[in-house]
């Protein structure tokens, strides 16, 4: 169920559009974050009714769009890893392997105590300051193992 | 002119990495050049933009104005009209776009307001990436203090134009960046791209005319206006006009971005301002504008970076952000990291690019670990043919097909290695 603030954040959304099913990925994202960072089958469902579109569609903007976690719960902290070409030339997949060696997970699991996600990204725009990866929304640039460790360190 | 510089687009930033807010933009002669447009004719605004030669900077360089002057103007033309800024920077390599929505965004919305009212838009939006957090707060603050001082909302300035404009947040996925995919994902639905003609010129968002230009595009039109379309041509020194954002990745001494005039040489950005190799790595070669161009090596370095001047040298200037590849790389690797990027990348629309994206990147990673076969070199030329331009839908897959076409041929013995010997030679000589 979409919670009441999740709901007025899109009745602001639908105002930005001459009709209601350009708002289906602000309504997607309003619902993932408000679910903690995955979207469930009701959610979705929901969505249809509210924006009057089939729940096939909705499902297929879902599908189609990467950000969109369905039905797949991430950690607290989700990492994403920029593994394209200029993070790439820097290290980025040794970064991936001693975060998966750290973290006692493989790309694409979650810790047990479900405090981490550890996923693969395309490009994000940082490719000066590679290595890099985000955290939830914040980015950190020119990685190393050390400045890894330090920061997973920080984040209870 | 106050404000006037002879690097429009990042002159007056912030040297703590802050965003400039409105009352800082507007004293270096921010929105001086709305006011002007404001007192000019839409179709002078457009002749002067395309007299300018402003060039497309999301990669395609197709010229500015003459891109406007396809929308339908007067009184019978369809309405409502937009504009969209594409802010959906996604080609691997590419990190200018970023840099301009954290850092100027005033720049973006005063060029964004001008390029409405040059084609008579009363809605535009931000196309921007979801992961863009930090430009989202920051634009989003912009345009709140752009609405208190009256340069957006209704009767603009006492012009009588109304504007608003709206942040659209997308959701992941290159091919977003593809004009006519993007406007599909506007209206909420997968971002396929559409079919030419119609173009958005006419027939855009939800059917009516829309322009779609790239953040830094947009950000050069309010100098435009105000210094004039010779003085803006004259920042460049080759023809298509003004500064161009370079950026340079990869083991060089200062990896980063500068402003430099349109036709600056790419020995000049990588030796001077990059300052040329980090210790202990040679350059072997680089891509100059993002994944999707072709290779340059060392004799092709005094190269113009302006649009023609790097077609003629057999690449694309692109999005002008170069990666550059040193001594150490297996280029094989490069590769098919570019090229599994694409297939990823690929939306699945048409099938020369959904099924032949992944049957390159599974060839290159094959020869790659050392299971490549002989003929494979002669597969993968043939997909530079099957995939090129015209027989796919839109441009992704002749785009992912360009450093894979130049880097069959520069790294031929690379290739050739790779099968002959089963594996990477040089991981084989560090050991």
């Amino acid at each position: 169920m979409l919670s009441e603030e999740s709901k007025k954040e899109l009745e602001a959304a639908l105002g930005k559009y001459p009709n209601k099913r350009s708002a289906v990925m602000d309504a997607l994202r309003i619902a993932q974050k408000g679910n903690g960072g995955h979207l469930t089958k009701e959610d979705m469902d929901e969505i249809a009714s509210m924006l009057e579109m089939r729940q096939v569609e909705v499902n297929a903007a879902a599908a189609f769009y990467t950000m969109y976690n369905i039905e797949k719960p991430v950690g607290k902290y989700h990492i994403q890893v920029c593994r394209n070409i200029s993070c790439s030339l820097l290290g980025a997949e040794h970064l991936i392997k001693h975060m998966e060696r750290t973290l006692g997970i493989s790309t694409g699991g979650t810790t047990p105590d479900k405090r981490f996600t550890l996923s693969t990204v395309e490009c994000l725009g940082s490719c000066g300051t590679a290595p890099m990866m985000q955290i939830n929304d914040d980015y950190y640039e020119n990685l190393t193992e050390t400045r890894i460790d330090e920061l997973l360190k920080t984040l209870k | 002119m106050e404000g006037l510089t002879e690097k429009p687009l990042t002159g007056h930033l912030k040297p703590d990495g802050e965003a400039l807010d409105i009352s800082e933009y507007e004293g270096y002669g921010g929105y001086e050049g709305l006011r002007k447009a404001l007192r000019m004719g839409h179709s002078e605004i457009q002749k002067e933009v395309k007299e300018a030669n402003l060039r497309g900077r999301g990669g395609a360089g197709f010229n500015t104005g003459l891109k406007w002057s396809f929308v339908p103007m007067g009184k019978d033309a369809p309405r409502p009209k937009y504009l969209v800024a594409n802010a959906d920077e996604m080609e691997p390599g590419t990190f200018k776009d970023r840099f301009l929505l954290e850092r100027n965004p005033h720049l973006i919305i005063e060029g964004m307001i001008i390029a409405s009212f040059a084609i008579e838009a009363e809605t535009a939006f931000v196309f921007l990436r979801w992961e863009y957090t930090l430009a989202a707060k920051r634009m989003r603050r912009a345009i709140a203090e752009a609405y208190e001082r009256g340069y957006l909302g209704r009767n603009m300035l006492g012009s009588g134009f109304n504007l608003d404009l709206r942040v659209h947040v997308s959701a992941g996925r290159y091919i977003c960046g593809e004009e006519t995919a993007l406007l599909n994902a506007l209206e909420g639905r997968r971002a396929v791209p559409r079919s030419k003609p119609p173009f958005p010129q006419t027939s855009g968002l939800w059917g009516r005319p829309t322009v779609v230009n790239n953040v830094e595009t947009l950000s050069n039109v309010p100098h435009i206006i105000t210094g004039g379309a010779e003085w803006y041509r004259k920042l460049s020194r080759s023809g298509d006009g003004g500064t161009k954002l370079f950026g340079v990745s990869g083991r060089v001494k200062r990896p980063g971005l500068w402003e430099l005039p349109m036709g600056t040489t790419a020995r000049e950005i990588l030796e001077e301002h990059a300052g040329g190799m980090a210790d202990g790595f040679s350059f072997r070669c680089l891509i100059p504008g993002g994944a999707s161009t072709e290779f340059i090596c060392e004799e092709g370095l005094d190269v113009k970076m302006d649009f023609d001047s790097v077609q003629k040298a057999g690449s694309r200037l692109g999005t002008g952000t170069m990666i550059v590849l040193d001594h150490t790389v297996c280029p094989i690797a490069a590769l098919h990291n570019l090229e599994r990027f694409f297939a990823e990348e690929s939306c699945g629309w048409c099938t020369p690019c959904r099924e032949g994206l992944p049957w390159v990147a599974r060839l290159l990673g094959a020869i790659e670990d050392g299971e490549g076969e002989p003929g494979d070199i002669e597969t993968l030329r043939e997909h530079t043919r099957s995939l090129w331009v015209g027989k796919t839908y839109c441009a992704l897959a002749p785009g992912a097909m360009e450093p894979l076409k130049s880097g069959l041929a520069i790294f031929r013995e690379d290739f050739e290695r790779h099968i002959r010997e089963k594996g990477c030679p040089s991981k084989r000589e560090r050991g």
